[in-house]
This record gives C-alpha cells, sequence and structure tokens, in this order.
C-alpha cells in the first residue's frame, strides 16, 4: 500500500495510519478511499492526490 | 513635490517599505477594527532584492518609500512570498516598472501568481530548503505551505537571522511604530491572537511541525518580520510561544455561548446555560449574533473547552446570522470542545438539529441532548439549560 501526496498542499495519505478525523481507519488503501473523501488539510478531491 | 513616504530601517541593509491602510475594517470577513499594513521589505545587498509588495492601491505608497532608499530600477529580485492579492496586486505593475531581473515564488506560487495575473514574464521557482545569493547576502527558502494558503513560504535571511514570515506572526494593526516593542503590549496580544484565531486556527497541526521542524533545524531568529503588522525584534520567543500554545489548542477553563435570539426565548436559554458553564467552574463569554462580529467570536473560542450554541427556528431553519457564525466557525476548525445546543420554537423547531449536525460535523463532543422549547422556556426548561452547562463544564474539567 503506498502513500499518496496532495498536489494543492503536500498532506501526505498514508494507508498505514488512514483519516481517523473522517472515520478512515488504519489499513485503507487510498485506492479504496470514497470517492467524496477530500484532504483533511485543505480539502482538495482525490483526483487532486499522486503516489508519492 | 517631496516625497512624504519614507523607508524605515529595519537593520543594517534591511528596510520596511510598506503600506499603511488606516482605513479597511474588513478582511474577508474578519473584522480589522485596527486596520493593517502590507509589509514589503527592501533588502539593499549586492543584489537588491524586494520581499513581497503590496495590495494595489497603495503600490505608488510603496515605490514611494523603495524611491527614499534605493532608485527602484535597481531592484534585481523579487520573491513573493505569499500570492494573496494584499501581498501580490500591484505585482504585475511593480514588475513592468522595476524589470527585475528575477522574479522568485514557491512552486506552488509560481502556478496562483500566474493564474492571478497576467504577467507577460516567467516566474521561477524555488525549492524548499533552496539558497539564493545575492552576493554578500543569501536567503534560503522555507515552504510552508497551507499556512495559510498552499503557495506560502518563508524567506530566511541568514546573515541577518531574519525571518520574513509572510502573514504567520502577523496581525492586523495600522500604525505609524514599525516594531512590535514599540506598541502597547495589550494591543498586541488582542490583535495577535485574533489574528491567529481568524487566519491561522484551521492550520495549527503545521504550525506545530514548523515550530518543531525550525527547532530541529536549530535556527534562531533576530528578527521576525511579518507581511501584516509590527516587526518582532524583542519578543521573539513570546510570539513563537504564543503560536506555539493557540495551536496545540489544550482547553482551557473557558466556555463560549454563542446564539441568536428573535423574541428573547432563546436569549433566557443562553443565559441559563451560562449560569451553569460558571457554576461548574468555568469562565464564560456570552456573545450574541444579533449584537457581536463574528471575528469576535472566534477570538473567544481560542483556549476555550466548551461552545455552547443557541438558535430560534426561523422558517424551518437557522436564524440567518447563527449559520454565518457557524459557517466561519466550520471552515476554522476549531478543536477539543465539548458542544451543546439549544432553541425556541414556534411550531417546528428545526435550528437545535441543525446546530448539532454542524458541531458533529466540526468534531465537537457532543455533552447532552440539545434542548428545543417551544414559544418561552419555562423554569423547569430554564433549570435543564442550566444543567447542560453544568455537564459541559464537568466535562471540560475532567479534561484540563
Amino acid at each position: 500500500m503506498g502513500k499518496y501526496v496532495c498536489g494543492i498542499c503536500g498532506y501526505v495519505y498514508d494507508p498505514e495510519v488512514g483519516d481517523p478525523e473522517a472515520g478512515i481507519g488504519e489499513g485503507v488503501p487510498f485506492e479504496r478511499l470514497p470517492e467524496d473523501w477530500v484532504c483533511p488539510l485543505c480539502g482538495a478531491a482525490k483526483d487532486e492526490f499522486t503516489p508519492e | 513635490m517631496q516625497n512624504t513616504f519614507k523607508a524605515v530601517r529595519v537593520t543594517e541593509d534591511v528596510w520596511w517599505v510598506g503600506a499603511i491602510d488606516w482605513n479597511i475594517r474588513d478582511f474577508h470577513g474578519y473584522q480589522t477594527m485596527r486596520g493593517s499594513t502590507y509589509n514589503a521589505y527592501l533588502i539593499l545587498a549586492d543584489s537588491i532584492t524586494l520581499i513581497d509588495t503590496v495590495k494595489a492601491p497603495f503600490r505608488e505608497e510603496m515605490m514611494a518609500r523603495i524611491a527614499s532608499v534605493v532608485d527602484p530600477g535597481k531592484i534585481e529580485y523579487i520573491v513573493s512570498n505569499h500570492s494573496e492579492m494584499d501581498h501580490s496586486g500591484s505585482l504585475p505593475e511593480v514588475i513592468a516598472a522595476v524589470n527585475p531581473k528575477k522574479v522568485f515564488a514557491s512552486t506552488v506560487g509560481v502556478k496562483t501568481l500566474t493564474e492571478l495575473f497576467p504577467l507577460d514574464r516567467k516566474i521561477t521557482a524555488v525549492q524548499d530548503g533552496e539558497t539564493l545569493s545575492l552576493g554578500n547576502r543569501s536567503l534560503t527558502f522555507l515552504e510552508t505551505r497551507m499556512l495559510h494558503w498552499p503557495d506560502s513560504m518563508f524567506a530566511y535571511l541568514n546573515e541577518e537571522q531574519l525571518l520574513f514570515s509572510q502573514d504567520a506572526f502577523g496581525m492586523h494593526l495600522a500604525s505609524l511604530e514599525r516594531f512590535a516593542d514599540e506598541c502597547d503590549p495589550a494591543i498586541l496580544a488582542y490583535e495577535a491572537a485574533t489574528y491567529y484565531a481568524n487566519i491561522i486556527l484551521p492550520y495549527s497541526p503545521l504550525v506545530l511541525k514548523l515550530i518543531e521542524r525550525v527547532t530541529a533545524a536549530g535556527l534562531s531568529f533576530r528578527i521576525i518580520a511579518p507581511d501584516h503588522g509590527p516587526i518582532w525584534r524583542k519578543e521573539i520567543v513570546g510570539i513563537i510561544g504564543s503560536y506555539a500554545k493557540w495551536a496545540a489548542q489544550k482547553p482551557e477553563a473557558k466556555a463560549v455561548v454563542v446564539y441568536a435570539t428573535m423574541w428573547h426565548s432563546t436569549e433566557k436559554m443562553a443565559r441559563a446555560v451560562s449560569e451553569g458553564l460558571a457554576a461548574g467552574g468555568l469562565g464564560v463569554k456570552l456573545l450574541s449574533m444579533d449584537e457581536v462580529h463574528r471575528s469576535d467570536v472566534v477570538y473567544e473560542l481560542l483556549g476555550a473547552g466548551a461552545l455552547a450554541v443557541g438558535s430560534p427556528t426561523l422558517n424551518n431553519h437557522l436564524l440567518p446570522n447563527m449559520a454565518d457564525i457557524l459557517t466561519y466557525l466550520k471552515g476554522l476548525k476549531p478543536r477539543n470542545l465539548i458542544g451543546a445546543a439549544f432553541g425556541s420554537y414556534g411550531w417546528s423547531g428545526e435550528a437545535v438539529k441543525e446546530i448539532e449536525d454542524i458541531l458533529a460535523e466540526m468534531k465537537v463532543e457532543k455533552a447532552g441532548e440539545g434542548i428545543r422549547v417551544k414559544n418561552v422556556p419555562d423554569a423547569e426548561v430554564l433549570t435543564r439549560c442550566y444543567e447542560l452547562g453544568k455537564t459541559m463544564a464537568e466535562k471540560v474539567r475532567s479534561r484540563l
């Protein structure tokens, strides 16, 4: 499972951590995040992210 | 005509050449009762460098201050630390007037500036950690994405240990005093805090990381020169310490009750909740959105442990001024709050549920069920409001 970087603000989604504030637990790969998931830092959509 | 706008010396080689906006009272929704300044800085190194510019209508003031110390045509480099228009609005005209050798911005800054303005020249991207030689001086750039825009960066003048921090450590305060140590400390404390609350708060986790990074790198600052308000040269440890404290958002024994009212019923409930919060041992700020500005609510919320929100129901919804403050708060992402909702209604009463949904979205921990009352609260309802306040206070105190 790879990390993904937000192209707007540089936030890194780490599947080993998930996004607890959005209810995303540990171990969820980026590809399986809901389509309406947004960057927890700047609010950018999923398609702004690229593999680290 | 003699030029009355002068540059102000900051160090041996650095001059303040910004502009003073005595009249601005609104910054996209943040009330700025003391006006502001747009700070630009001139480094008189071998390669003369301008750090940031000013809001478009203030260009002549900045150019006059520059001309008081050097021919503006001698500026070789312009650095844009932050693309927002209060610091870049005059950039296209300044570039045209000065014709610098190069203009620098962060990688995202290059993109943003190009999208904002029809620039007829290439902006050069600088990388995080890159150092630019100015001949006898050097500038190191530090990306600070989302503090508070994606393009934001700091520039550090190595030889002077001077940090150009763009909006960070700034405040909206118009004054002819250029240094913080020349200003009233009480005004500085208030303006720096309300600036943090209204601008920087959502990015608090990044502030903590940045402070960690700067500490680990062993950078020390003799001067912090922000893009708004006075320059820090004495209270550096103090302002960095304040940022660390505000960013940590550790709850204190303080509660904010914010409400609006139509016929004083919700107001009575707000008063009862406040009494309960105080009886539970918290300091309380009771703020009516019919009277206060949204920026004051955010200021009071800095360091608070509890937020109680009240609204009557108007045409099946929240009162518009409550939607205003809640939308504003949602974006500013205050953390570590205990919350509750209350409100009166005439026939349907949706507002309390609407508030609870917004509080949940804001990750505010619910202290208890919201209190709704039809028309006017009686003694029993007011006692429940009082008890709700006490419960909130207990929950906050258990976290201290």
